[in-house]
């Protein structure tokens, strides 16, 4: 997991154990009920203050409006997975970004780094969310600030939801990859969707068979390049949905081959090349 | 609007307005003991559930359960999704039979179908499920109690019962002059699904299979589910009891409007792939044409899609 000072530990565990749900089909109506509904917004404040601590060290964060927003459904139709969606509209400020799911167990969900061929306006991604709880997003300008942005969700029990199959099952063809692309059009980025065959067990889910959890594993490290040159680098965590998906911008002048390296933290290392469709002018 | 006659529309909403607010909201404490079991067939008796979400006051009867009665036996067909709603469902056996309850069935893992299971346990009765259900209700049983017990408290939720007859294929069991067939079924619905027909009025209990009224929700796989349905309608069976909805219904309409609603789910979200329509915009665009035709459309569609584009984006 992305380093975490042992403080969160204790706090963390309270989430946890609070919160051993899986994605309800059925019993959504007593959502009302779960855990972290009743936190009053100091006890969130200050929970963020914890971990913006453990991450940023001092560094001031200022709140924006501009730099970075982040979109999220107000309640998860999935817990396990749920769509995320990071604006930089000002992206040539932009060198990276940070998201935080403050109430999951192992908060620090994602921390990409962008390179000079990345277009940053647009990112989305898909995380599990195991509580109801505040999501940050940080923007690092390039001068080396710091600005927040932050969505609430509604959502209990995503990084615990079982994937409904063995872990066997699960892992078969973990690494596979596809990419998608999509011209942006006129003075507009062009898109590219990278998914990736991995179960990311959270270390929450129990095995259907032995009942024991299934053992975390999950990415924590992905390299996009176009070209050899730095399209982003991620490093990812439990808080990442199984078979990850992530929507990111090329550079106008990005160029193919875009290779992608994956590892995981049980030395699992993927890399596959795709080949983005022909210039189009 | 979609091809589906105005005067079935009205007569469908008229009936879900009426089972979810007039009749109920007034006497919600009261829930459970105002149920009533109608006879679908000779020593069939069904429980409607309501079509809403677990509540403290309706005590999680939302599906359908009820009994069948044969000769020397009785067969539980769904034990209700709490404590108290087996232990209501109990009682009522006791009021028309004196014939003990020899056996209860576990349709699948979802707890409005077995929590009630415990109510039956001191009958000592063989609890029959899908082979894959025990396996299912260890990574889920205890989540779906913890949950129960946030709405329902932990006297009134239930416990998780294990299945005591596993059915990997299919199976009978005979309750005095009345043969009861089980199926247990791919990955549909869920990963457990098991259906059963009473060979004696030729009635299919198809369970969660089959949604009426109340939108079916895809915990399973899309096209797994269809081709069960495609099984389940197959075997020619003229009526059934669906988990949700109306106690007895003609089985080739009500088939046909579920494979509508999968389809829909199915065709539209293979589009909103190929269209690189990403998932966030896909759950806001998807089946709304079956939008006016079930209830608790709005909870569950999203969802629904959200797992039809899993299951499909690597297609």
């Amino acid at each position: 997991m992305i380093t975490h000072e042992p403080t969160r530990a204790s706090r963390t565990r309270r989430s946890f154990s609070a919160a051993l749900c899986l994605s309800a089909v059925l019993l959504t109506g007593g959502s009302a009920l779960a855990a972290g509904s009743s936190d009053s917004d100091a006890e969130r404040v200050e929970r963020w203050k914890d971990i913006a601590k453990s991450i940023f060290g001092d560094r001031a964060i200022e709140a924006t409006d501009t730099l970075i927003k982040v979109d999220a459904p107000p309640r998860a139709l999935d817990a396990a997975l749920v769509p995320i969606t990071l604006m930089m509209p000002e992206k040539d400020r932009i060198a990276a970004i940070h998201l935080v799911i403050d109430d999951n167990p192992s908060p620090y969900a994602a921390h990409i780094t962008f390179g000079p061929a990345a277009d940053p306006s647009e990112v989305k991604l898909r995380v599990r969310i195991n509580n109801y709880t505040n999501v940050h997003a940080v923007a690092e300008t390039k001068d080396g600030k710091l600005y927040e942005a932050v969505k609430f969700v509604k959502a209990s029990g995503g990084c615990s939801a079982p994937m409904g199959m063995s872990d066997e099952e699960a892992l078969k063809g973990a690494g596979d990859m596809r990419m998608k692309f999509a011209e942006g059009g006129q003075g507009k980025p062009s898109e590219a969707t990278l998914m990736i065959r991995h179960p990311n067990f959270s270390g929450m889910q129990m095995n259907q068979i032995t009942r024991d959890y299934t053992p975390a594993r999950y990415i924590n490290k992905l390299d996009v390049t176009a070209n050899g040159k730095l399209v982003f680098s991620m490093n990812g965590d439990i808080s990442i949905a199984s078979n990850p998906v992530i929507n990111f911008g090329l550079a106008p002048d990005a160029k193919g081959p875009i290779k992608v390296v994956a590892s995981d933290n049980q030395q699992g290392r993927w890399e596959h090349s795709f080949n983005p469709p022909g210039p189009s002018n | 609007m979609i091809p589906y006659s105005e005067r079935t529309m009205a007569t469908r909403r008229a009936a879900l307005f009426g089972g979810l607010c007039l009749c109920c909201l007034p006497s919600l404490g009261r829930a459970a003991e105002s149920f009533t079991l109608d006879e679908v067939g000779p020593g069939i008796f069904m429980r409607r559930g309501l079509d809403a979400e677990a509540t403290p006051e309706n005590g999680d009867a939302i599906a359908n359960i009820g009994f069948i009665v044969g000769e020397k036996s009785v067969l539980v067909t769904e034990s209700g999704g709490s404590l108290t709603d087996g232990e209501w469902l109990r009682a009522e056996i006791g009021k028309r039979t004196s014939k003990p309850v020899s056996h209860v069935v576990l349709t699948h893992v979802h707890p409005d179908h077995c929590f009630g299971a415990q109510a039956f346990a001191q009958d000592k009765p063989v609890f029959i499920g899908h082979h894959v259900l025990r396996s299912a209700l260890d990574s889920r049983g205890d989540f779906y109690r913890t949950r129960l017990v946030e709405i329902l408290g932990a006297d009134k939720a239930g416990s998780v019962v294990y299945p005591t007859m596993e059915v990997a294929d299919t199976a009978e069991i005979d309750l005095g002059g009345r043969v009861l067939r089980f199926r247990a079924h791919g990955v549909a619905h869920t990963n457990c699904d098991l259906s059963m027909v009473d060979t004696r009025t030729g009635i299919l209990f198809p369970a969660d299979l089959l949604f009426v009224t109340r939108v079916p929700s895809l915990d399973g796989s899309l096209l797994g589910w269809l081709k069960e349905v495609e099984t389940l309608a197959g075997l020619g069976a003229s009526k059934a009891v669906p988990g949700h909805g109306p106690t007895l219904v003609d089985a080739a309409p009500a088939f046909a409007d579920l494979t509508r609603y999968l389809t829909a789910l199915r065709d539209e979200t293979r589009k909103a792939i190929a269209a690189d329509q990403p998932i966030d915009k896909a759950v806001d665009s998807i089946g709304r044409s079956e939008r006016e035709k079930w209830v608790l459309f709005d909870t569950y569609n999203g969802r629904n899609v959200t797992q039809a584009y899993k299951e499909l984006e690597w297609e």
